[in-house]
């Protein structure tokens, strides 16, 4: 990391930086102003109006109508402020569709996280410049938050609980990351690089150094632990072909409708009988600590890239077909 | 403007300029308190109201495990213990000192019933394995289905017990007030003129009783509703 | 020589079993003192360690201990009880012309339940402290961490009963102790300050209670209602836990404001601008204040439309408090100000109190709250509030009824001093964590990196002089206890009952229970222009004449 001078002003390397600048220097000109107006009202009053002083001190009687004014008056102000930051808040949370999707695994005291093409990396991320992002995140123990003050975005990392963050890099360069969420010890040293890269160089950089795709790890792991002996591509076996799965309604035992997304095919993983798909029983045995968040995350990814295979017309889920 | 007698009744306290006032600040005093035990069992509401929308299902079978004739003959219990309390105040009120001290005792003794079957069903629990910890056991029986996720059924139960047992844990400051009570009673110490304690410690009986009423339904008869 | 509450009654028991409210003041006097020594000893610590960028004076045990326990001392045992268990404990009752409060055994009860609170944060400290930040959040204080916290979660539970008491005991006299003709609308804004603060003592403090329970019950049994392994959720705890601590802050500033209120007037002799106004406003910050704990979560994963919500409320939240400053501002136009020690905390209470509130915006404004939640600048906000909010209001508080509690006048000259350095430290210590914050720097860091060095040498140099701002009247007012110029019954010249009574009051307050007929802040600003300097030498004379003939 590059030694940094002493700056008064934090970089600004993402899309939302403007914007976020914009809207502070917006606050900054409020709380100046006001500062400065009380500040010399009240030190010029208690001046000017100081004992022994001969001045006119007759007053008139007291105005509601001043009350509303400067009740009013703050009052638009700080509704300017609510709309504005709502507006960019909205922009924040609503990722566009075309994003570089990376997960980070965030764990005392460490950031682990995994490109899609298998690259992974410790407490740095590499990005390409202009392109989304959007990082899908978890905790393997307390809660953290991943904070890229350059970028101006930030966002709790959960145990159990996916949670994702999304963002444009606009600048070559390396900028700090932190984690913002007390976590332990050695939260302080949870930190790392952020490195924007111009879009062939990272191309380059994201192929190397793989030791295994994680789609190819999710498949190694699907095998190892044997999980297709019950999820049975035909639909044959104790639990559901998955192929395809990702994405669908179906219903759960019990009662409800399940979006088979990332959490619960994270949880069916790590909690399996948590929600439990109709027409199946609560055989599954659970693999918490047998396997990690970045184990589940590549099963995830490899039942993701399983394209939809026909069903037998006579398996249990034909009825319950919801796509 | 209060009476010659009154201001040098021995029931006035220094702060005070007349009974009246003394009787108000009490009465307001208590209703304030009783606001915090309703707030201090509101967050616990809150977290249940939660957990119990995330695993109905399994919440649903839990309560199956719960003996609810037990639960509202319980209910029946601490109802009536509030009604020989009220009985105990309009004693105190007509100068009846005889029926305060039965009532007052009525009341202990029912009290003292309702949490006997407490523990009686929290016995039952820990022989069944459904006590939160290394040794919760989940087990199916007539009208209690099986379950998979057995951790939710288990907060369930973490729930029951940390509810129920705050609730005995007020029960058993109300018996200490009440065996005040009684003794204050027995010494005299009430008159028509005076009997604040005996109202303001109905109040606080009442506000227990009341958090009962809650709990029985929401935690015995999870299943009994119209939907299911 | 008559008694007066302080001399009636020598002995060790006749203070420990007390029911006088004044006297019960002194004693949480004299704890929240040290309480507040603690807490500052440690900011100092860790504030020193601050000053390179590695860890290189503490082990991040130590560190993480240390910001803890400033945080729980600070915010359980110093700012909550601080103004309304010394200055309301001792002024309510005077100031509505009662003889004491609704309860006193059970004020006297407060007190000692705040001492065993404060045993009990010893004991945890003594069993090496705990490291999970005043806020305790899971899972890693119920699962994860090695410390203490089941002794600090008890401390901070006993604590919330004691307020919870002197806030019942408050209610209470307020509605049914008033003097004849002291009507709601004649009320010191004071009194109405604490009102408010009592109401969201009683609706909020319960809650904090059951959540620190569940806790404790979580560390103990181990069981899983905030661990997401067996099927709790974290983020419930930071709903329960903020439901309380954000109402909490309201706690810990509208006595100050209270105080604020009555030394305004008195320093510029003159009524309060707008006093309906500033009394609904401490009841509208009491309600709104208990709508608007999500924004403490806005990047937890919230919805974000139930973050729109609590944005929106916490902007409005802000209104009330302007109103105030702007009334107080008001009260000060065409005043007659005279300008001592009482007069430098009210100008810095309004400067800094100002800037405080504003920066709130800041963190309310959601999409700029991303960037700093749980930086620096959440550090310099808050502390902005409660330094240069309550605890000038509750140092100016100290000074202003010094007189009224104790009989003696402090000095001039070093009320003044202390004053100014509290001002100019406090602004030496909090400003560059603005800028801190806003560069990135995330709170709770025992190392840093390099470049943010400059701005926490400055931090560091500005506690310094805070703390000696702080030590300075611990020195001078224990000073004039004894040698501190014998106080008049209004050396302030200022409007209220408490200064219709002798300085220090008699046990039961009055000589005469008073019987009120004249407006709230019945000043009248051009009289006292005239009058202050032919009074000033004719007291004097008269008190002159006084010494030289009493014993």
């Amino acid at each position: 990391m590059s030694e940094k001078s002493f700056q008064l002003w934090p970089d600004m390397a993402s899309s939302f930086a403007l914007d976020v600048d914009l809207l502070y220097g917006f606050l900054i000109v409020v709380t100046i102003f006001f500062s400065i107006l009380i500040s010399v009202m009240v030190i010029g009053f208690s001046l000017y109006y100081r004992r022994g002083r001969k001045v006119n001190r007759k007053l008139g009687h007291h105005s509601n109508f001043t009350e509303v004014i400067w009740a009013a008056g703050p009052f638009v102000l700080v509704m300017i402020m609510f709309v504005w930051g709502a507006m960019l808040f909205y922009k924040m949370q609503t990722p566009p569709e075309n994003t570089l999707d990376i997960e980070v695994v965030g764990k005392q005291w460490m950031w682990k996280i995994q490109h899609a093409t298998g690259r992974q990396e410790i407490n740095a991320l590499h990005l390409p410049l202009g392109q989304p992002i959007r990082l899908r995140m978890i905790s393997e123990d307390v809660i953290h938050s991943f904070y890229i003050p350059a970028f101006r975005v930030k966002q709790d990392v959960l145990p159990a609980f996916f949670t994702q963050l999304w963002f444009e890099p606009t600048r070559i360069g390396t900028y700090h990351l932190f984690c913002a969420e007390y976590c332990g010890n050695e939260h302080s040293k949870m930190i790392g690089t952020v490195t924007v890269m111009a879009p062939e160089e990272y191309a380059r950089w994201v192929e190397e150094g793989v030791q295994e795709k994680p789609v190819d790890a999710g498949e190694r792991l699907f095998t190892q632990f044997q999980c297709n002996t019950c999820h049975q591509s035909d639909n044959s076996g104790n639990g559901p072909a998955l192929a395809g799965l990702f994405g669908k309604k179906r219903p759960l035992k019990g009662g409800g409708l399940v979006e088979a997304n990332d959490q619960y095919f994270r949880d069916s993983i790590l909690n399996p009988h948590k929600q439990i798909l109709a027409g199946y029983d609560a055989m599954m045995p659970t693999f918490q600590g047998q396997l990690t968040e970045s184990d589940s995350l590549a099963i995830i990814a490899y039942l993701k890239s399983l394209p939809q295979l026909p069903i037998p017309e006579n398996s249990v889920s034909m009825q319950d077909l919801n796509p | 403007m209060s009476s010659h007698a009154a201001i040098h009744s021995p029931h006035l306290r220094h702060q005070f300029d007349d009974l009246q006032q003394q009787r108000e600040s009490a009465a307001l005093g208590m209703w304030s308190f009783l606001v915090t035990e309703v707030m201090f069992f509101a967050g616990l509401f809150g977290a249940y109201t939660l957990y119990r929308y995330w695993y109905y299902p399994e919440w649903d079978a839990a309560s199956r495990q719960l003996d609810h004739y037990l639960g509202a003959f319980n209910t029946f219990v601490l109802l009536t213990s509030s009604l020989t309390m009220a009985f105990a105040v309009d004693a105190a009120a007509s100068g009846n000192n005889r029926a305060l001290k039965r009532n007052i005792l009525l009341t202990l003794i029912l009290g003292l019933a309702f949490v006997g079957i407490k523990i009686y069903e929290y016995y039952t629990k820990w022989e069944h394995g459904l006590v939160p910890g290394s040794h919760f056991h989940w087990h199916a029986g007539p009208g209690i289905p099986d379950i998979e996720n057995v951790r939710a059924a288990e907060l369930f139960f973490v729930f029951y017990f940390t509810m129920t047992g705050i609730h005995a844990f007020h029960m058993l400051i109300g018996f200490g007030l009440l065996i005040t009570l009684y003794i204050q009673a027995h010494l005299n110490k009430f008159s028509a003129e005076y009997y604040t304690p005996v109202e303001m410690i109905g109040l606080y009986w009442h506000l227990v009783d009341i958090l009962w009423v809650f709990l029985f339904p929401l935690l015995y008869l999870i299943d009994r509703n119209f939907v299911s | 020589m008559k008694k007066n509450y302080l001399t009636n009654g020598q002995t060790v028991a006749s203070w420990l079993l007390t029911g006088d409210h004044k006297r019960i003041a002194m004693l949480y006097l004299v704890s929240v003192t040290l309480f507040f020594l603690v807490g500052g000893v440690a900011a100092l610590m860790f504030r020193l360690e601050l000053l390179t960028p590695k860890g290189d004076m503490f082990i991040p045990e130590q560190y993480n201990r240390l910001f803890t326990l400033h945080g729980v001392m600070m915010v359980f045992f110093f700012l909550i009880p601080a103004v309304p268990a010394v200055l309301g404990n001792f002024l309510i009752p005077i100031m509505i012309g009662a003889r004491d409060l609704a309860f006193p055994k059970l004020n006297l009860a407060s007190w000692y339940i705040y001492v065993i609170a404060g045993i009990c944060a010893i004991i945890a400290l003594i069993q090496g402290g705990v490291d999970t930040g005043w806020t305790f959040y899971t899972p890693y204080s119920s699962t994860y961490s090695n410390t203490a916290v089941t002794a600090a979660v008890l401390a901070a539970f006993i604590a919330g009963f004691s307020s919870i008491l002197t806030a019942l005991n408050f209610i209470v006299t307020v509605h049914t102790m008033r003097a004849p003709g002291l009507t709601w609308f004649r009320l010191p804004l004071f009194v109405w300050a604490h009102y408010a603060t009592s109401l969201i003592i009683i609706l909020g403090t319960p809650v904090l209670a059951i959540t620190l329970l569940l806790l404790g019950l979580e560390r103990v049994c181990g069981v899983g209602i905030f661990d997401p392994r067996l099927g709790g959720d974290p983020i419930l705890f930071q709903h329960l836990f903020w439901f309380y601590s954000h109402p909490a802050v309201y706690i810990m500033v509208l006595p100050a404001m209270g105080v604020i209120s009555e030394m305004v007037a008195c320093a510029a002799q003159k009524k309060v601008f707008g006093y309906e106004f500033v009394a609904f406003s401490s009841l509208a910050i009491a309600v709104l204040g208990f709508l608007v704990w999500g924004h403490h979560m806005f990047v937890t994963g919230q919805s974000m439309y139930a973050g729109f919500v609590f944005s929106f409320i916490s902007m409005l939240v802000a209104i009330p408090s302007a109103i105030k400053v702007f009334n107080w501002t008001a009260t000060i136009y065409k005043g007659s100000i005279v300008w001592n020690t009482v007069t430098m905390y009210v100008l810095g209470f309004l400067g800094l109190f100002t800037i405080g509130g504003l920066t709130g915006l800041f963190l309310a404004t959601i999409a700029v709250d991303v960037h700093l939640h749980d930086t620096y600048f959440v550090v310099a906000h808050f502390h902005y509030i409660m330094v240069g909010g309550s605890v000038m209001g509750y140092l100016g508080g100290i000074h202003f009824w010094w007189p009224k509690m104790t009989g003696r006048m402090f000095p001039e000259f070093f009320g003044k001093l202390s004053a100014l350095l509290v001002f100019v430290g406090f602004n030496l210590t909090f400003f560059p964590q603005f800028v801190l914050g806003y560069l990135g720097m995330p709170r709770r860091y025992h190392a840093y990196p390099d470049e943010f060095q400059m701005l926490n040498v400055l931090s560091t140099a500005g506690a310094t002089v805070l703390g000696l701002g702080y030590a300075l009247p611990l020195f001078y007012l224990i000073w004039s206890l004894k040698y501190g110029k014998k106080a008049s019954n209004n050396p302030w010249h200022a409007y209220g009952l408490e200064w219709e009574t002798s300085s220090p009051p008699p046990t039961f307050n009055f000589d005469v229970m008073p019987v009120v007929t004249r407006p709230a802040y019945d000043y009248d600003t051009e009289a006292a222009e005239q009058l202050a300097k032919v009074e000033d030498k004719a007291i004097d004379a008269i008190r002159r004449e006084h010494e030289e003939t009493a014993l």
